[in-house]
């Protein structure tokens, strides 16, 4: 059983190395608003994501997730 | 009320400030007269023609244009109605036939485009609940085609075998999976390490669709594709093609072994509502991929075509999309759109037509000047379009004064 905190902080972690501008983050912090991420980094983050948590985030589902928070209660239930 | 089109305001705003630097609109040229599959009067101007995926030049081949002819006078000019109703003549069959000896495969089904084939069998085959998993840098047909089909769409970086592993390796057990893959990538003309991807795509118990639109009829010792060339076409369980390259008219198609694949006719959308081919485009067609059977010689000359631009274009300094010639597609790497239309501009000028393309067509936000070369380019016409392309690259600073052959 995985806590939100504990997916929280795995989730802030695999985000720093795509935070170039160094954006504060929080549950509502949004990816392409806020983190201003484009295409290819949204790949590739979703990547690190999936490999962190042994996950497949389809791009359906991706069009639903826009903040972290969202993120976060995404991978909460995917790994259930 | 809101203005629907406002969403385009920023593409309005972009083609605004690129049009006012006074270069020509890079998406509005037009052709006066096309004199062969190599050149045409552009403004007036004899024009090398560089940007076509008319790769086997078949546009002008006498036999494929007399049968077009043929067609015409005696079934006219157009079918008005589905395959499916009153669409299927005689030469629509006549060209699946035609296919299936060229790719030695059971079935073919012919559609009037090559978008509309990746759309409609993509969107059939995977519906709500399978599983597509597909390179990130797929066409927009294959991309449109997931969407409409409702599938979970998950997407691995561009020919990353690894990457494509792990996700398929990810999916719940018993759902159904198609991994999507093409031969040639046509923005830098790489193409895909097919027989591993296809490996492990298949122990994984996935179905494979290959789109090889830019490799027909010039890729494999039959012109089968890049499937072919790497020995596993047999692997794949749905080939996607086109007629608006090598074939030299227009029209897609799918090709398979699958056992029930006939009943595809009846529940793909995109084939069923829409008219079929003119009479003339599939006797063109049907000719036209005869002949290709038996072009080893215009292949041959194809590849010596691309070998000769690609080391004459990196040897004069430009960058280019992939170290080693790898198609018939030679893509030049420009800096950024406005030095790219600038370029593109000052090619026009010499008298030579290249493709310019800009993000979001293009991976990693490039801007390219994408060469397709034709088997009916003859050598001197390479060596001129390698020093139209030097001049060009000079006068617009995109390649220094400095580089020589040893640069």
């Amino acid at each position: 059983m995985t806590d939100r905190n504990d997916i929280q902080d795995r989730v802030l972690e695999q985000i720093a190395p795509f935070n170039k501008k160094g954006v504060e983050l929080s549950d509502a912090t949004t990816f392409a608003g806020d983190l201003e991420w484009d295409s290819l980094t949204v790949m590739d983050f979703v990547a690190a994501i999936e490999d962190e948590f042994d996950i497949i985030i389809s791009m359906n589902m991706q069009a639903e997730i826009e903040t972290i928070g969202q993120l976060i209660d995404a991978v909460a239930k995917l790994i259930g | 009320m809101t203005d629907l089109f406002s969403k385009f305001d920023p593409l309005i705003e972009m083609r605004a400030n690129l049009l006012s630097s006074g270069v020509t609109d890079p998406f509005g040229l037009v052709m006066e007269k096309v004199i062969s599959p190599t050149v045409a009067l552009c403004n007036g101007r004899e024009t090398i023609l560089l940007g076509t995926y008319n790769y086997m030049g078949m546009t002008f081949d006498p036999d494929v244009i007399q049968a077009g002819k043929d067609a015409l006078d005696q079934f006219g000019s157009g079918t008005t109605g589905s395959r499916v109703l009153n669409g299927t003549y005689a030469g629509h069959k006549a060209v699946e036939e035609a296919l299936k000896d060229f790719y030695g495969m059971d079935h073919a089904m012919v559609f009037s485009t090559g978008y509309q084939a990746n759309l409609g069998i993509i969107s059939t085959i995977a519906g709500k609940g399978d599983y597509i998993v597909l390179d990130i840098d797929s066409h927009a047909s294959i991309w449109d085609g997931c969407k409409m089909g409702d599938a979970e769409v998950v997407p691995f970086k561009h020919n990353d075998i690894d990457a494509m592993e792990k996700r398929l390796k990810r999916i719940p057990e018993g759902a159904g999976k198609l991994v999507v893959l093409e031969g040639v990538y046509s923005m830098l003309g790489d193409i895909a390490p097919l027989k591993e991807m296809i490996a492990v795509a298949k122990a994984h118990g996935a179905m494979v669709l290959v789109d090889e639109a830019h490799s027909m009829g010039f890729i494999g010792p039959n012109g089968r594709g890049v499937a072919e060339e790497q020995g596993v076409l047999d692997e794949v369980d749905f080939v996607i093609g086109t007629f608006s390259k090598s074939v030299g008219t227009v029209g897609g198609f799918c090709v398979s072994n699958h056992p029930k694949f006939e009943i595809m006719r009846l529940v793909c959308r995109p084939y069923v509502f829409t008219a079929s081919l003119p009479p003339s485009v599939v006797a063109t067609a049907t000719t036209s991929i005869r002949k290709l059977m038996h072009a080893s010689n215009k292949r041959a000359h194809l590849w010596e075509n691309s070998k000769t631009l690609h080391k004459g274009l990196r040897d004069a300094g430009f960058q280019l999309g992939t170290t080693e010639p790898q198609s018939a597609i030679i893509s030049v790497i420009m800096p950024d759109l406005e030095r790219g239309a600038a370029m593109w501009e000052a090619l026009l000028h010499e008298g030579l037509y290249v493709n310019l393309a800009r993000p979001p067509a293009t991976p990693a936000g490039m801007t390219l000047l994408r060469c397709s070369l034709c088997a009916e380019h003859s050598a001197e016409q390479v060596q001129t379009i390698i020093g139209m392309f030097t001049r060009a690259g000079k006068a617009t600073g995109i390649i220094g004064q400095e580089h020589t052959l040893s640069a």
